[in-house]
């Protein structure tokens, strides 16, 4: 461990905020996505991730960049356009003990990478998905996406007519039990879900809104920092507490919801707009729905259900990571291959 | 019972063929003939004979013709056959075409309303009352349709003289512990063994006479071979997406894994088989377990390979270790899915964009197919590259007598990875740094502690220490450098099988057309040809096929598909002695049989 200076903070396991940084980032200054970086360096120090565990996945793009930016004692993968979810699914089935952050774009997830993005959250991969959405191909340089809104323009003036699709309602339906929306602009929502997040045991999708500053900040796009600012609905105050052994936290009663995490962590929401149950599926997509035909962002936590087992679990796998397991328990013995060789005789 | 077994060209006084004759049934799919043909060939084989069959079955699930041939060969030549001695036709449908095409004086069992006998009079015709027999023999009509097979089963064993017992004892192990389905299948062969008994003169055409060839041998096919070599090597992760002919490698191995990849103690598993959305996230599993330092494969065919080599690239290039099973299929496109070629030679030897080259490994045998996934897997790891493992329909699908598989004893090999002890040691550690000079480079695996061992992944320009870069020096120095642990690679790979008969004239051929060689060898021998042959196993070349490529004058390349491309590959390799490459080929979706490498070769001689 290294200490960046005598007096910086350290976490629980005697780390400080500079031993989860990465390499420098190489964005446009002001993106989006780099504001999204620094959240999750805050988030990982506050929730004290062993770095060593961390894995980071990417497809192509800006936002795929990102995770070469944070938690550098962490093993990186950037790899093929849209293939993240493939990535993660081997990885984290390879080793149990891995804390799974993977980080695509719209075009990455909601395009190219349609299918994957799919069926990693059918099956539940124990991973943060987080797609870093500005409604452009920022790589390419600027094309529209399919989560653009229909009506909302690119620079040269060219107009989106087709309707967006939306990751969260998407993952929803696909029975996603974490699924947020949060804006890179609003640091404290995300820092709280971010934590949150890196308790939950199976998908978490994060549809976290990141203008591009390059391509898509004008005044007629819709995912310019400041029609996302004005537009921009955060449907509670959010705290998370992380499991403790020592130290059992109270939450106050009254307007709060609490849920809890199979490892005891909770989550405390407390409504500031209508009441939103986050807990409760239909009624989420619902509301969603709802706030899109108006034109407005609903941010925080939409839904949640901590109970649904990942992958690792489904396929009921050794509790070891099956990366360190060992001839003497792979290979069957001289006896075994005897037996099989006489039933084919 | 009129028929006369003595056919126009046998009464003019050939020699009985004993053990040696190929039968060919026809019959509709989703008729449970498979399971017939199977106990056929299997009693055949108790009998002491050598004995391989093929089956021929379009894609389809039921109600399209199927052919399955078996070969009897005391010899033990087990290639396909182009010819037949015997028909056994059940499907109504083809019988007429299946006459026409039928050789002079084969026997030809039948169906008796099909009532063939005056299709043609150089044929011998043995007409049998399926209805009958099947109706009298078994009290379910629900059954009479699957069991009518069985009753052909019993008029052949009776007209060849294979014991009724082997029959009865071949039911018992293919239908596995099934006490009624056994009762009712055995009762419907001696059916139709006591019918020909009463009603069939001798015949002294083909004949099967006990003999002790097979005494100790396994009937296995290629893809549970495959399998089995997997289990063995400790695979723990497999991504896959189900396509014929490759779907039954991962299917064998889920059964295996059942009962022998489970923790005695808690029953958890110690493998994870996902079947994935489609080959490009098998691929993505398959990379990612290995850069995560799990075992890990795949089983597919070429449109599958295809749809993975963009992730295909990303391994070589990243060095990530992963096993790939390509049981090749008739291509371009769905082709003839369940027809054999060795179509994909070029595709899985540079498979993906920009400059790739990959290990390939070419099972020739059921014992290499074992042995050559068990090797794939330290292979991969040593390596840190997607290895292909090439096989076909042939190997992959079709029943083959082998020897016993010798246990793997030799250790696993898991290369060159740096524990968290080694990470803290090593001083200036870099991912891709040639630190040994081999090309082969020290990697970590992700979740090390320690604060050492992390690295960034990525599929564009790095440096040795796997930071980005796109300076020319760096991006050269790392493509050079995995040229030379291809290099690395020839000391590592299985080298050819040498069947010289003293020449200097050589046959080149690898996979599946084995015993095809074997034969057309002998029978270009006995008419006066010598030839050495060579069967390559792997790539990248052995020195030994350097050697055997300087010395011959000429090489036939022997492969089954169309445009030669194992012989493009050795053109491009060896450019100075291109002209001598000359290409056999077969690609009609068959399997390959000696009699068109003889005449190729024949053909190329007289010029
Ligand atoms: C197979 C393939 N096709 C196309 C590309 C080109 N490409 C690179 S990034 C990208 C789009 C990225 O968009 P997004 O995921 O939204 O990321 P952003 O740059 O906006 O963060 C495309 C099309 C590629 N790398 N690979
Ligand atoms: S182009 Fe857009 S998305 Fe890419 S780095 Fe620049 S601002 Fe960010
Ligand atoms: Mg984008």
């Amino acid at each position: 461990m290294t200490t960046a200076t005598p007096s910086a903070p350290t976490n629980k396991l005697g780390y400080t905020k500079q031993d989860y940084v990465g390499s420098k980032s190489t964005l446009c200054a002001g993106c989006g996505h780099d504001a999204i970086t620094a959240q999750i360096i805050g988030a990982a120090f506050e929730s004290s991730l062993e770095g060593h565990r961390v894995t980071k996945y990417s497809g192509i793009g800006c936002s795929s960049k990102t995770p070469a930016y944070f938690i550098n004692q962490g093993w990186g993968f950037n790899s093929v356009h849209g293939r993240m979810p493939a990535i993660a699914t081997g990885a984290s089935l390879a080793n149990r003990q891995l804390i799974n952050i993977g980080v695509s774009g719209d075009g990455d997830s909601m395009s190219i990478g349609m299918g994957q993005f799919v069926h990693a959250v059918r099956r539940n991969i124990p991973m943060i998905y987080i797609i870093e959405d500005n409604g452009v191909y920022g790589l390419t340089k600027g094309q529209f996406s399919a989560t653009a809104d229909k009506g909302s323009h690119l620079k040269s003036g060219a107009v989106n007519d087709l309707p967006p699709i939306d990751p969260c309602t998407l993952a929803i339906e696909l029975g996603c039990g974490f699924v947020a929306r949060c804006f890179s602009g609003n640091p404290k929502q995300l820092n709280a879900i971010l934590k949150a997040a890196f308790a939950y045991q199976g998908t978490v999708v994060l549809d976290i809104i990141s203008p591009c500053v390059t391509f898509n900040n004008h005044d007629a796009s819709t995912r310019s920092y400041k029609h996302v600012k004005d537009h921009d609905f955060p449907l509670h105050d959010l705290g998370f507490i992380q499991y403790s052994e020592v130290e059992e936290v109270e939450i106050a009663a009254g307007e709060t919801e609490v849920v809890t995490f199979p490892d005891g962590s909770k989550v405390a929401i407390k409504a500031i707009h209508e009441s939103y149950d986050p807990t409760d599926r239909f009624g989420a997509m619902k509301a969603i729905h709802e706030s899109m035909e108006k034109g407005e962002f609903l941010t925080g936590l939409l839904y949640i259900n901590p109970t649904q087992p990942p992958l690792p679990q489904v396929l009921n796998l050794v509790d070891e990571p099956l990366a360190s397991l060992g001839e003497d328990v792979l290979k069957p013995s001289p006896e075994v291959l005897n037996d099989i060789m006489k039933s084919l005789m | 019972m009129t028929a006369s077994l003595a056919a126009p060209s046998h009464a003019s006084g050939a020699k009985t063929r004993i053990n040696d004759f190929s039968i060919q049934v026809a019959t509709v799919n989703g008729s449970g003939s498979q399971t017939a043909n199977t106990v056929l060939l299997r009693a055949i084989f108790q009998m002491g004979v050598f004995v391989s069959g093929k089956n021929l079955f379009p894609s389809n699930i039921a109600g399209l013709p199927t052919w399955f041939t078996i070969r009897a060969s005391a010899k033990g030549y087990v290639a396909r056959k182009a010819s037949n001695e015997m028909l056994i036709l059940m499907n109504a449908e083809t019988a007429k075409e299946d006459i026409a095409k039928a050789d002079t004086g084969a026997l030809v069992i039948y169906d008796e309303p099909l009532q063939l006998d005056k299709l043609r009079e150089d044929l011998a015709y043995v007409p049998v009352p399926f209805q009958k027999l099947v109706t009298a023999s078994c009290p379910e009509p629900k059954l009479h349709k699957l069991v009518k097979n069985m009753i052909y089963v019993g008029v052949a064993a009776r007209l060849l003289g294979v014991d009724m017992d082997e029959v009865k004892k071949a039911i018992t192990k293919q239908l596995k512990g099934k006490a009624k389905a056994i009762e009712i299948n055995q009762a419907a062969a001696v059916a139709g063994y006591d019918w020909a008994m009463e009603n069939l003169p001798e015949q002294d055409h083909i004949r099967v006479v006990r003999d002790h060839k097979t005494e100790g041998l396994i009937i296995v096919d290629g893809n549970e071979a495959c399998a089995l070599g997997a289990l063995f090597a400790g695979v723990t992760v497999v991504g896959w997406y189900p396509i014929t002919p490759a779907s039954s490698l991962v299917e064998t191995f889920i059964e295996y894994a059942d009962e022998y990849r489970k923790d005695p103690k808690t029953g958890k598993s110690t493998v994870a088989i996902v079947q994935m959305e489609d080959e490009l996230a098998s691929a993505g599993v398959v990379l990612a377990a290995g850069w995560a330092g799990a075992r890990s494969m795949t089983s597919t065919a070429g449109p599958g390979v295809s749809l993975m080599s963009e992730f295909i690239g990303l391994g070589y290039y990243v060095e990530a270790p992963g096993v790939f099973f390509n049981v090749a299929r008739t291509g371009p496109s769905t082709g003839l899915p369940t027809r054999t070629q060795q179509s994909d030679v070029e595709l899985c030897a540079k498979c993906s964009h920009g400059d790739t080259q990959h290990i390939n490994l070419y099972p020739g045998t059921m014992e290499e197919c074992f042995q050559f996934a068990y090797d794939a897997f330290d292979l991969a790891e040593r390596f840190q590259t997607p290895i292909f493992v090439v096989t076909d329909l042939d190997l992959g699908m079709q029943n083959w007598s082998s020897k016993p598989f010798a246990y793997p004893a030799k250790p696993y090999d898991r290369g060159k990875v740096l524990d968290q002890q080694q990470l803290a040691e090593v001083k200036d550690w870099g991912r891709y740094k040639d630190v040994d000079g081999d090309g082969i480079c020290y990697r970590s695996l992700p979740g090390t502690p320690g604060g050492n061992g992390s690295y960034f992944t990525r599929g564009s320009g790095h440096n040795e220490y796997a930071q980005y870069s796109e300076k020319p020096e760096d991006y050269v120095a790392v493509v050079d450098r995995l040229k030379r642990k291809y290099e690395t690679a020839k000391a590592h790979v299985p080298g050819p099988v040498f069947r010289n008969l003293g020449s200097d004239k050589g046959i080149l051929a690898f996979g599946s057309s084995d015993p095809a060689v074997i034969e057309a060898q002998d029978i270009l021998s006995e008419g006066g040809l010598k030839t050495d042959y060579l069967r390559l196993r792997a790539l990248p070349f052995t020195a030994e096929v350097d050697a055997f490529v300087k010395e011959k004058k000429v090489v036939y390349l022997v492969e089954q598909n169309r445009d030669g491309q194992m012989a493009n590959i050795f053109r491009e390799t060896y450019p100075e002695h291109a002209s001598k490459f000359k290409s056999v080929l077969h690609y009609n979706g068959h399997a390959i049989d000696a009699r068109c490498i003889v005449d190729q070769i024949t053909t190329f001689e007289q010029k």
